[in-house]
């Protein structure tokens, strides 16, 4: 087994080029930089594209020709360069064309601060522009799942002629972890509606525009039925310690890891916690949250936001179980010791027949 | 009537009926004496005769000409509003035999997306650029454009184009000018017979351009725009060449298509195959894990001191140690609130077991490299905690009396070895020799691994020397 | 004789191609097609010269086909 010790965001680009991604276009923004610095270097001198567009709005248009004329596509950004991006995203939805979007989401609003937060649910998960579609959203929560994840999501673009965006954070992308470089090199295949400017593809049509309704009617079905195929065939996550639990974190990112050492924390004081740690929330793990809530289990969100993956989960369990939430913003974590505070302050309240109780 | 043949008429690369349009699929949906359909017309013509129908990969913009796809049998590809160059740049990045037409109107490529045409002029993308100027929004209905002209009654300057409010008309074809890249910048006009004659010329120069790899060609055509002027097409054409060529001269601006040899093509680097693909991303750099026997050890190490002072590579060596001793590690350098105060610090993990949350808030040990991160970290540590205090830097005692503590001359011992920036490193081994937690061999194997200048790997091994020295005559008093 | 080819439909009445023919040869038909555009009509074919320019100021790629001999060729424009 060979590992190279290295940060998230440029692992990030190691498993771009194992996933066969030929073409990146950056943007620089902190703190996502390092993914553009790392697919200058490498992308170019594997014979790949790398370009440095002049916004992110150019960026995500040179996805979109990229990816009109079959190529695998990447780019990565932080929330307001993501926010630009919105109108290109819909876009490439409207005219089903794959992509990879990283984001590694800093606080906000506005420009807020370079450090981590996870207030780019909405924008990304939700989809970022406008009309009826979505991102299949990746969650990963190491360097090595950096790697994994955007080598794989060329596939899982390609497939449902989707985007798919790597929703990850500040933390992930600076930390550095041991990744395994593992796996055959990957390609994408021709594809029979893409625009190459030759005699097979001269008839193909790149376009988002629908000018009759019923038709467009029937497009926005056929998105909303690939989504549905999409929950079917993609939904992942982890369950940590999940079995024989009487309380339930659920996080992603970097939060999941810190609740990761709390779930040790609380089992070493005897309070059975687990953890479940979506690595899609596009599609969202509604089933296995469900599951948990049927088993009358409470549960913990804990997010760096003012709770709009916790609003996800208040969907999936649908008021059958209390949904605790442990929100943080402006760029903080909170600590191993904070969240054990809390939980048993709540855990207690909750037996007593608190308000959630 | 027999030796009649046929001179002039509809373009092969046009469809025959124009089914995507869905209803009267046998004419355009421009109105009555439209430009646009003039200009498509000699691009159409263009494209057959130029043999570049199947090349070809038409963007149409977001304007009256939205709908270009409904007509050219070429590739099609839809462009949101005013991105078609940065769309036109993915494509001939991707596909670099392929002729791409960027057809664009003056809302589109003048307003919307001047950012889009600039830089890719700027890049000098080997793409065609058909700028339309009827100096009004179309598709829209008839607002101010930037290239309105002054005075001018649209739906959005009801009083007339305003100097004082809306500036003046843009001249693209002279920003154009003021970029080195381009390789044939013209403007034209459909007013007259004689000027679609000049466009239909320009049309082609522009394209054989492409064709022939030089470069960024620039076509700006004036075209009229009856429906939204509020003229017949006829008056339309006799409105233009009196008011437009006025505010936008005719003439070609530039054109350097025979001196050019060709774009300049940056530094060719060949396409890897797969495995040179993974040689190139796993390289010499790669670290076999050389151990079955996983030391039981958890180790939660902050490193701080100022900048320069090596502390995130010296947690990137600890972190090396542990992963070729395949513990598994994690490197967390500083970021976000707790970089205040002149501290830079990084988290270190080493674990046999699965590393939950990376960040080191309270730490088992500090190597504290300077005053101020002695300060910060000190009332964090856990107690029984271990802390390697830098000696030559920081003045003051540990005050903790719960944690274990060994002050080394860290900056002393590698400033008397000539290499100042190697005190992380005596730090480092200090770390190690007092803890026990990793041999001092796997350092040393380690050190070529993280060592940016390899022509000081020689000093270093010679400081883990001295550092094992000093401990050896200085051993750690247990508290 | 040359020869312009209206196709009616196709034509939107806009009248370019009547203002530019330099020999008078196309004129206003007076009467409206399907859907309900006066088009041009093609007269004097013995004034002709199939010069084009009616064929490459009319908007639409295919209401106008213009037929000549075989001498001229096109590039003389």
């Amino acid at each position: 087994m060979n590992c190279r010790l290295m940060k998230g965001n440029e692992a990030a680009v190691y498993g771009a080029l194992m996933g066969g991604c030929t073409h990146f276009f950056g943007y620089p923004i902190t703190p996502a930089s390092e993914i553009a610095q790392a697919a200058a270097y490498y992308f170019t001198a594997s014979g790949r594209t790398f370009l440095q567009a002049e916004s992110e709005i150019s960026v995500i248009n040179m996805l979109y020709g990229a990816a009109s004329a079959g190529a695998r596509v990447m780019t990565a950004s932080s929330g307001p360069g993501i926010a630009l991006m919105g109108e290109g995203l819909s876009y490439l939805a409207g005219a089903r064309l794959p992509a990879v979007v990283i984001d590694m989401q800093r606080a906000g609003p506005g420009l807020g601060n370079i450090w981590p937060e996870q207030s780019d649910y909405n924008m990304v998960v939700k989809g970022g522009g406008h009309g009826n579609y979505a991102n299949i959203t990746l969650t990963p929560a190491s360097a090595q799942e950096m790697f994994d994840f955007t080598k794989k999501a060329f596939q899982i673009a390609d497939t449902y002629r989707m985007t798919v965006c790597i929703l990850s954070d500040a933390y992930i992308g600076q930390m550095m972890e041991p990744v395994e470089i593992s796996g055959p090199v990957l390609h994408g295949q021709r594809k029979e509606w893409a625009v190459y400017g030759d005699k097979a593809s001269r008839k193909n049509l790149i376009s988002s525009i629908y000018m009759s309704a019923p038709l467009l009617r029937k497009h926005n079905e056929d998105l909303q039925q690939t989504y549905l195929q999409v929950a079917q065939d993609i939904t992942d996550y982890e369950e940590i310690s999940v079995a024989d639990a009487e309380f339930v974190f659920v996080a992603y990112g970097i939060v999941a890891r810190i609740c990761h050492s709390v779930v040790q924390a609380l089992r070493q004081q005897g309070i059975k916690a687990g953890l479940l740690r979506p690595k899609t929330v596009f599609p969202f793990p509604t089933a296995a949250l469900g599951a948990i809530a049927d088993r009358n289990i409470p549960l913990g969100v804990v997010e760096l936001s003012n709770g709009q993956m916790a609003n996800d989960v208040d969907l999936a369990v649908k008021g059958r179980v209390p949904v605790f939430r442990y929100l943080t913003m402006g760029g903080e974590t909170p600590t191993v010791r904070e969240l054990l505070t809390a939980v048993k302050c709540d855990l207690a309240e909750s037996k007593k027949g608190g308000p959630h109780g | 009537m027999a030796e009649l043949i046929q001179r002039f008429g509809k373009a092969q690369s046009f469809y025959d009926g124009y089914t995507r349009k869905g209803i009267e699929i046998e004419t355009t949906h421009y109105c009555p004496g439209c430009g646009h359909g003039t200009i498509q017309k000699l691009i159409g013509e263009a494209i057959d005769d130029l043999g570049i129908q199947d090349r070809t990969i038409f963007l149409s913009p977001v304007g009256c000409a939205v709908f270009a796809y409904y007509y050219y049998d070429t590739g099609n590809i839809q462009c949101s509003h005013g991105r078609a160059p940065a769309v036109g740049t993915g494509v001939k990045r991707t596909v670099k035999d392929a002729v791409v037409i960027s057809y664009q109107g003056d809302g589109d490529l003048a307003g919307i997306g001047m950012t889009e045409i600039i830089h890719a002029a700027n890049r000098g993308e080997p793409i065609t650029v058909f700028f339309i100027n009827n100096a009004i929004y179309g598709m829209t209905g008839g607002q101010m454009a930037p290239t309105t002209p002054l005075g001018q009654i649209t739906q959005t300057t009801p009083f007339g184009r305003d100097v004082a409010r809306d500036g003046r008309p843009i001249g693209m074809v002279e920003l154009m000018n003021a970029l080195v890249p381009p390789v044939y910048i013209e403007r034209c006009s459909v007013a007259t017979s004689q000027g679609i004659i000049k466009t239909r010329k320009a049309i082609r120069k522009a394209l054989q351009a492409q064709i022939d790899g030089i470069g960024f060609s620039f076509v700006e055509i004036l075209s009229p725009c009856p429906t939204n002027w509020g003229m017949s097409p006829v008056k339309a054409r006799s409105w233009m060449e009196k008011e437009m060529t006025h505010h936008f001269p005719l003439g070609l601006v530039r054109d350097t298509i025979s001196s050019s040899t060709g774009k300049a093509t940056s530094i060719p680097y060949p396409y890897l195959d797969d495995a040179q693909l993974v040689e190139l991303l796993t390289g010499s750099a790669a670290v076999p894990l050389l151990k079955d026997d996983i030391p039981q050890v958890t180790h939660k190490v902050k490193i701080a001191g100022f900048g320069g002072q090596g502390v995130l590579s010296a947690g990137e060596l600890l972190a090396t140690c542990g992963m070729t001793e395949a513990l598994h590690v994690s490197w967390l350098p500083s970021y976000g609130p707790e970089m205040r105060g002149g501290s830079a610090n990084v988290s270190v993990i080493l674990s046999d077991q699965e590393i939950g949350s990376p960040l080191v808030d309270h730490p088992e040990v500090l190597l504290a490299f300077n005053g101020p991160s002695l300060d910060l970290f000190e009332p964090k540590m856990v107690s029984g905690a271990t802390i390697v205090v830098n000696s030559s830097i920081i003045q003051r005692q540990v005050e903790r009396t719960d944690v274990n503590v060994y002050y080394i001359p860290a900056t002393d011992i590698a400033k008397n070895e000539g290499l100042l920036s190697a005190a992380n490193v005596v730090m480092v081994t200090a770390y190690l020799l007092i803890s026990n937690a990793l041999p001092l061999e796997t350092l040393v194997r380690c050190i070529p691994l993280v060592l940016r200048k390899k022509s000081f790997l020689d000093t270093n091994i010679a400081i883990v020397n001295k550092t094992e020295a000093y401990v050896k005559a200085h051993p750690m008093e247990k508290q | 004789m040359n020869h312009v080819r209206v196709r009616d439909d196709e034509c939107k009445g806009c009248a370019v191609c009547v203002s530019v023919c330099p020999k008078n040869c196309l004129v206003m038909s007076g009467k409206l097609n399907v859907k309900g555009y006066d088009y041009v009509q093609f007269v004097h074919a013995e004034a002709c010269t199939a010069c084009g320019l009616c064929f490459l100021n009319c908007p639409e790629p295919g209401a106008l086909t213009v037929f000549g001999n075989k001498e001229s060729s096109r590039d003389e424009l």
